[in-house]
């Protein structure tokens, strides 16, 4: 399948990533391209440009900064999942990229397109709210940082704005436990339903759903202590796939799954 | 049209300068370009795997990338890895495992189970049908599949010993 014609840019810094986006106000920047390649084939996407940023020195790679761990955005599911870093430090972040997709889609997918795209079935979203993070949006205006809470706006809706990119997810490096469990697409492996628990280590626990709704949400009832009709069917997604009904039945058993582990 | 783009990319150890318009798949670039049709599109939609190749050693579906994203790169193919008399170890253990029967998710097959022994010599059953995921067969059932990966890793020696087990 062809998709529509574009012109393509690579760059080599932010900056140089900003003033493209700038300059061509359609075009959009191509990370890892394992959303947004499928989706231009589809022809439901058919941007002017693409502007690669999958090269971003600087943009690649795990840290630990004080107590707060930097992913930089372009960073693979692949090296999420092998980084001893997280696996120690946090440990649901390579749990869940070791079931994202088939091994081939985790050499190239990437973390920060997973989250700017905000795809419903997604599995990061849920551990990002889980865990607290804060994600580094910048534009050649500048910089700003917003929490998980506000960053999933929708349905493929983020908080980032036009004329501006997702550059780093910051993470507090104060995981107890965690726990990731999710009822996988037999054929794709995205989440119907996935549950993230995270413990504190100053006691708090925070959990948060995926998959089930237009978008990733915390689960404040689970918070809260209770173990059953967590979330509302009403509130779900319904396809022939998995019902409302069925995907909330699925949440109450992911949930007791995962604080199982906790 | 959108202007053509200058690429340089290595392919089966041959390096190749040429200029590609942009929406040119990787695979498309293989296939059409290179008549290097070994390569197969089974899906054409990121879900089957039979175009699987090794970008810079790592196994990646050329049907979701553009070739000039391989630009400055070294692509292996299917007929990169072995020849008629020298097959790789991994062909061979297709070959006497019959692993194998259509024969057109194999190319994909032995490309992805290539990058799982790179760095797990010696996989577990379990682990090599978790590492052959992204690559469906409609054919074989995926038992011999298996078989032919532990043939090449030295884990089983022929179909004899292996109807034995
Ligand atoms: C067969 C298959 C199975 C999959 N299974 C799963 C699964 O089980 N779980 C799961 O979570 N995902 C799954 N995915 C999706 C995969 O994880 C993608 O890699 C990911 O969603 C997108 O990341 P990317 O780096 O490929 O982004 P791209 O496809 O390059 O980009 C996605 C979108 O984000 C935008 N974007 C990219 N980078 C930035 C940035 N830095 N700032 C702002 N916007 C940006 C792009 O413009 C585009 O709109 C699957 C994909 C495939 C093909
Ligand atoms: S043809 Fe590429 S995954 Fe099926
Ligand atoms: S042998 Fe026919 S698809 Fe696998």
């Amino acid at each position: 399948m062809y998709t529509a014609e574009f012109d393509y840019k690579k760059v080599s810094s932010v900056a140089d990533a900003l003033a493209a986006l700038k300059a061509h106000p359609d075009a959009k920047l191509l990370a890892g391209g394992h959303s947004l390649i499928p989706t231009m084939k589809l022809r439901l996407a058919s941007p002017s440009a693409l502007i690669d940023v999958s090269s971003i020195p600087g943009l690649k790679g795990i840290r630990l900064e004080g107590d707060v761990i930097v992913i930089g955005a372009m960073t693979t599911h692949r090296d999420i999942e092998h980084s001893s870093l997280l696996k120690d430090k946090c440990p649901i972040l390579p749990e869940q990229a070791a079931l994202i997709g088939d091994p081939m889609v985790r050499n190239k997918g990437t973390i920060g397109g997973s989250l700017a795209h905000a795809d419903p079935a997604a599995d990061y979203p849920a551990s990002m709210l889980a865990l607290g993070a804060k994600m580094k949006i910048e534009s050649s205006s500048g910089a700003r940082v917003v929490t998980a809470d506000d960053f999933f706006v929708g349905m493929f809706q983020t908080a980032v704005a036009e004329g501006e990119m997702l550059t780093e997810i910051h993470i507090p490096a104060n995981t107890k436990s965690s726990a990731y469990e999710k009822f996988a697409h037999p054929a794709s492996r995205y989440a119907i339903v996935g549950v993230a628990v995270v413990k504190h280590a100053d006691g708090t626990t925070r959990a948060a759903l995926t998959g089930a709704g237009a978008s990733a949400v915390r689960l404040p009832k689970l918070e809260a202590g209770s173990i059953s009709s967590l979330v509302s069917a009403a509130d779900l997604l319904s396809d022939n796939f998995a019902s409302a009904e069925y995907r909330a039945h699925l949440v109450d058993v992911m949930a007791k799954k995962a604080l199982a582990r906790v | 049209m959108a202007d053509k783009v200058p690429i340089t990319l290595t392919v089966n150890g041959t390096k190749h300068s040429v200029h590609v318009e942009p929406r040119t798949l990787l695979v498309q670039f293989l296939r059409e370009h290179l008549s290097l049709t070994g390569t197969h599109v089974g899906c054409d939609t990121s879900q089957c795997g039979a175009c699987t190749v090794h970008l810079d050693g790592m196994a990646v579906k050329s049907c979701t990338m553009f070739a000039v994203q391989a630009d400055g790169s070294s692509v292996t193919t299917i007929e990169g890895i072995g020849e008629i008399g020298h097959l790789h170890p991994l062909q061979q253990g297709f070959w006497e495992m019959h692993g194998l029967q259509c024969g057109f998710c194999t190319p994909g097959m032995i490309m992805s189970a290539a990058d799982l022994l790179q760095h797990n010599a010696k996989p577990s059953e379990a682990e090599i049908r978790h590492a052959l995921e992204g690559n469906f067969c409609r054919c074989t059932g995926y038992h011999n599949i298996v078989r032919a990966v532990q043939h090449a890793s030295g884990q089983i020696q022929n179909q004899a010993q292996a109807a034995d087990d």
